[in-house]
C-alpha cells in the first residue's frame, strides 16, 4: 500500500446542503442486476470513498451520477437538478461535475494546454485567454506548469493523471467523481496522484472516490462505502470501517487487501 | 535469484553508468548488397531473375521511347520518319499526336478562345485549398501557391487570353495572395465562395445566376440561425431548407434575370457537351472529392447514431449505393432520371454525373470514417461527455479530428479512385480523356491506329496527379501524428 500521512486531517466544515441524492436506484445490464436499491446521500465539502471487489458495480454507480450510464429506475438528484432523459439537463450537469477515470482519457490530439481550455471554451463560453490562465493555474496546481504545451502521449502516466485532474478543475466543478484514479499507474507514481488528490481534498471539494487505496480512505474520507453484489453492504466512517467493520464480507475484503 | 548465484555476496551499484552512445552503424555498398540482394543462394538467384525481367522489360520498351517523334502531322509521316531515321521495321512512339491534339486531351471541345478560363479556374482552385491543405507549413503553403500562381498565369499568356483578363488573372492572384498572408480566416472565405466563382468561369453565362444560387444558401443559414435563437432547432432547419427549396425554384432565378437587365455581368455560356479531356476528368472529380467527403461523414455519424430511423437510413442508402456498378448509377443518371423529371428541365448532364459520383464516393467514404470511429477508444466518447461537451461539440473537437486521422489512407484512398473512375462517364458519352476523347482524335484519318501514345500520355498525368494526392496524405499524417512522440 502506498505510504501515506494516515493522521486524519481536520476537515473543513461539511455544508448540511446536499450535492448528491441517490434514492432507489437499480440498474441492469441485460438481465443482469448490477445496481441494487442504492440509497446515497453525499453532502456538499463532504469526501467518500466506496470500496468493494470488483465487478461489485462501485464503478457503475459512480458513472450513474453523470449518465456516463444510464439508469432503469429510482431518482438521482445532483446539485439539486434531477437526472431525466433530457440531453440538456444532462450535458448541464455533467459541466457541473468533474471525472477523472482510471485511463486517464486525455485527448491525445490536443496540447495539455489545450486539453484544460476546451471545456471552458466550448461548454462555459469563457474567452480563451481567460481559459489559459485558469488552465495554468490548476496546471500548476498539479505541479505540471511546464508540460502545458506537450501532447498527452509525451507524458507519464502519473503527469497524465495529473492533467486529467487539472482538465476537470478548469470546469470549476462542484463534485468531483474518481473512477480508480490510480489502478493503472505504476506504483512510484501513485503518490503523486494521491498527494493531488489529498490537497484537493484539503481544500473542501465535494469527492467521491472508488478506489482501491485505503492509505487514501483512511486520510481524507468522511465516510467509507462498502460494496459487494450491487449492493451497498457497510457504510462508516473511517477509523469505524478499517478497525471495527460490522458485516463478515467487509471483514473478508479488509483481510483480503490488508492481508498480504 | 537462482541457486547457483546463492553464495555469492550481495550487489549494490555505487556508481551509475553513464548513457554511452550506440555502435556505430556498418555500413557501405558491398555490406547492403550482400544483405538485400545476395544473401543466400534463393536470393541471388531472385535477384537475376528481376535483373533478367527489368532488362528485358526496358530493352524493349526504350527503343520505342528513344525514336519517339514529336514533329509531324500525321501517323503516316510518323512512321516514315521513324523508318528513314532508324531503318525499316523499327518500332517509335508517335507523340506528334500529344503535340498537335494535347488541347483537346485537356479542354475536349471547349471553345479554344476560352481556354484561359479553365486554366484560371485551375489556378484559383490553387488558392482556394492551400491555405486549408498547408495551414501548418509556411514554406509549402507558399510553394505550391507561387508555382501553380506562376504556371497558369503564364499558361493564361500563352493560351492568348485577353489583355484585360490578363490583369484581372494577376490582380486575382496577388490579392488572393495577399489575402492569405495577412488575413488567413478571410482567406477561408474564398473557399467558400471558390465553388460558384469556378461554376461560372467555367459553363459562363450571367454572374447573377450563381449568386442567386450563393444566396439560397445564404438564406438558409440565417433562418436556420433565427430558428436555432428561437429555440426551434430541427424546424429552423427545416424551414431554412424549405425557404431555400422556394428561393432556388421561384425567385431566385428571376431576380437573378432582372439583376442581369440592370447590371449586365456575364461570360460566354459554354454547353457541358463541349467539356472533355482532364478538364472534365478535374471537375468530375474535385467536385466528388469535395462533396463527398463531408455527406460521408454525416453517413458514418448517422450509421452510428441511436436513433434506428437515423440508422436504417444511413444502412439502407450505404448498402445499396456499395451493391451497385457505378456505371448502373451513371446510366441512370443520364438516363433513367429524364423519365422521372417533368418534361422540359434541363437538368444539366454534368450536374447528374457529379451528383452520383458523390453519392457513389461518399457511400465508400461513410464506411472508410467509420472504421476511423470504431478505432477511437470509448474512454475519449466518456472524456468528452464528462466535460458536458454537446453531441455535436465532442464529434467536431474530440471525435471526428481523431478518427479522420486514422481514416487518412483509406479517405486518400477513396479519392483516388474517385477520380480514376470518373473516366467511366465514357458510358454515358461524356469525352473522357482515357477513351471517348482519345477515340474521337482516333476517328480522324491523320491519327487512325495512335494507341499507345494516348493512354501513355492520360496514364501519366493520372499518375501524376493520384501520387500527388498519395503523397499529400502521407505528409497529412506526419504532421498530425501527436501521439507517441
Amino acid at each position: 500500500m502506498t505510504d501515506l500521512n494516515t493522521q486524519p486531517r481536520p476537515a473543513p466544515a461539511m455544508g448540511s446542503e446536499i450535492a448528491v441524492r441517490i434514492e432507489k436506484l437499480n440498474k441492469w445490464y441485460g438481465s443482469f442486476h448490477v445496481l441494487r436499491d442504492i440509497d446515497l446521500t453525499v453532502r456538499r465539502g463532504e469526501r467518500i470513498v466506496i470500496a468493494g471487489p470488483s465487478g461489485s458495480g462501485k464503478s457503475t454507480l459512480i458513472r450513474c451520477i453523470n449518465q456516463l450510464e444510464e439508469h432503469q429506475s429510482g431518482r438521482i438528484t445532483v446539485d439539486g437538478i434531477e437526472l431525466t432523459n433530457d440531453i440538456k439537463n444532462i450535458d448541464k450537469i455533467r459541466s457541473e461535475v468533474g471525472m477523472v477515470f482510471q485511463h486517464f482519457n486525455l485527448f491525445p490530439h490536443l496540447t495539455v494546454l489545450e486539453n484544460c481550455t476546451l471545456a471552458p471554451i466550448w461548454v462555459r463560453k469563457i474567452p480563451r485567454r481567460e481559459a489559459e490562465e485558469t488552465a495554468m493555474h490548476f496546471l500548476r496546481e498539479v505541479r505540471i506548469p511546464d508540460q502545458a504545451h506537450k501532447y498527452p502521449g509525451q507524458l507519464s502516466g502519473g503527469q497524465q493523471q495529473r492533467v486529467a485532474i487539472a482538465r476537470s478543475l478548469c470546469m470549476k466543478p462542484k463534485i468531483m467523481l474518481f473512477d480508480e484514479p490510480t489502478s493503472a499507474l505504476d506504483p512510484e507514481m501513485i503518490k503523486e496522484v494521491l498527494d493531488t488528490m489529498i490537497e484537493l481534498a484539503e481544500g473542501g471539494m465535494t469527492m467521491i472516490c472508488v478506489t482501491h487505496e485505503m492509505g487514501f480512505a483512511q486520510a481524507v474520507a468522511h465516510r467509507v462505502i462498502f460494496m459487494d453484489q450491487g449492493q451497498i453492504v457497510e457504510e462508516n466512517t473511517p477509523q469505524e470501517f478499517f478497525n471495527n467493520p460490522k458485516s463478515d464480507r467487509t471483514k473478508l475484503f479488509l483481510s483480503q487487501i490488508l492481508g498480504h | 535469484m537462482s541457486e547457483v548465484h546463492a553464495e555469492t555476496v550481495p550487489f549494490v551499484r555505487d556508481t551509475m553508468l553513464p548513457s554511452a552512445a550506440p555502435p556505430a552503424r556498418q555500413s557501405g555498398v558491398v555490406l547492403w548488397l550482400r544483405e538485400n540482394l545476395f544473401s543466400g543462394p534463393l536470393n541471388i538467384l531472385l535477384t537475376l531473375a528481376g535483373l533478367a525481367a527489368v532488362w528485358g522489360i526496358v530493352s524493349h520498351l526504350w527503343p520505342w521511347f528513344a525514336h519517339a517523334v514529336w514533329n509531324a502531322s500525321s501517323i503516316g509521316e510518323c512512321r516514315q520518319i521513324i523508318a528513314e531515321r532508324h531503318g525499316e521495321g523499327t518500332t517509335g512512339a508517335c507523340f506528334a499526336i500529344i503535340r498537335e491534339r494535347w488541347n483537346q486531351f485537356i479542354f475536349g471541345f471547349y471553345p479554344a478562345e476560352h481556354y484561359w478560363r479553365p486554366t484560371a479556374v485551375f489556378g484559383l482552385m490553387m488558392f482556394a485549398v492551400a491555405p486549408i491543405l498547408f495551414s501548418e507549413s509556411r514554406r509549402l503553403r507558399w510553394t505550391v501557391l507561387a508555382v501553380s500562381a506562376v504556371t497558369s498565369f503564364a499558361a493564361c499568356v500563352a493560351l492568348g487570353a485577353p489583355d484585360r483578363v490578363l490583369l484581372a488573372v494577376g490582380a486575382g492572384f496577388v490579392a488572393l495572395a495577399a489575402l492569405i498572408e495577412y488575413a488567413p480566416r478571410r482567406a477561408l472565405a474564398f473557399s467558400v465562395l471558390y465553388p460558384f466563382l469556378a461554376v461560372w468561369m467555367l459553363w459562363g453565362g450571367s454572374i447573377w445566376s450563381p449568386i442567386a444560387v450563393l444566396a439560397g444558401f445564404a438564406l438558409a443559414l440565417v433562418v436556420w440561425r433565427l430558428g436555432a435563437r428561437l429555440g426551434v432547432g430541427l424546424l429552423g432547419l427545416a424551414l431554412g431548407v424549405a425557404a431555400a427549396v422556394w428561393w432556388w425554384a421561384a425567385l431566385g432565378p428571376r431576380v437573378a434575370a432582372d439583376l442581369q437587365g440592370l447590371m449586365p455581368l456575364a461570360l460566354v455560356p459554354v454547353e457541358s457537351r463541349s467539356f472533355g479531356g482532364f478538364l472534365l476528368a478535374l471537375t468530375i472529380g474535385v467536385s466528388g472529392i469535395v462533396m463527398s467527403l463531408p455527406l460521408g461523414i454525416i453517413l458514418a455519424l448517422a450509421r452510428q447514431s441511436n436513433l434506428p430511423v437515423v440508422r436504417t437510413l444511413a444502412v439502407m442508402f450505404i448498402e445499396f449505393i456499395r451493391g451497385v456498378p457505378l456505371i448502373t448509377l451513371l446510366f441512370v443518371a443520364s438516363i433513367l432520371l429524364n423519365y422521372f423529371l417533368p418534361p422540359g428541365t434541363n437538368f444539366d448532364i454534368i450536374l447528374r454525373v457529379i451528383i452520383m459520383v458523390t453519392l457513389f464516393a461518399a457511400a465508400y467514404m461513410a464506411e472508410v470514417i467509420r472504421g476511423g470511429l470504431a478505432a477511437l477508444p470509448r474512454g475519449q466518447y466518456e472524456g468528452a461527455d464528462s466535460l458536458g461537451l454537446t453531441y455535436w461539440q465532442a464529434q467536431r473537437l474530440i471525435i471526428l479530428p481523431q478518427a479522420l486521422k486514422i481514416s487518412i489512407p483509406g479517405i486518400v484512398g477513396t479519392f483516388i479512385g474517385v477520380f480514376k473512375d470518373t473516366t467511366l462517364v465514357t458510358f454515358v458519352g461524356l469525352f473522357d480523356p482515357l477513351k471517348q476523347m482519345a477515340d474521337t482524335i482516333r476517328a480522324t484519318f491523320a491519327w487512325k491506329g495512335a494507341y499507345w501514345e494516348p493512354y501513355v500520355f492520360t496514364g501519366a498525368i493520372f499518375f501524376i496527379l493520384c501520387f500527388a494526392m498519395s503523397r499529400y496524405a502521407m505528409y497529412l499524417e506526419r504532421r498530425l501524428k501527436t501521439d507517441h512522440r
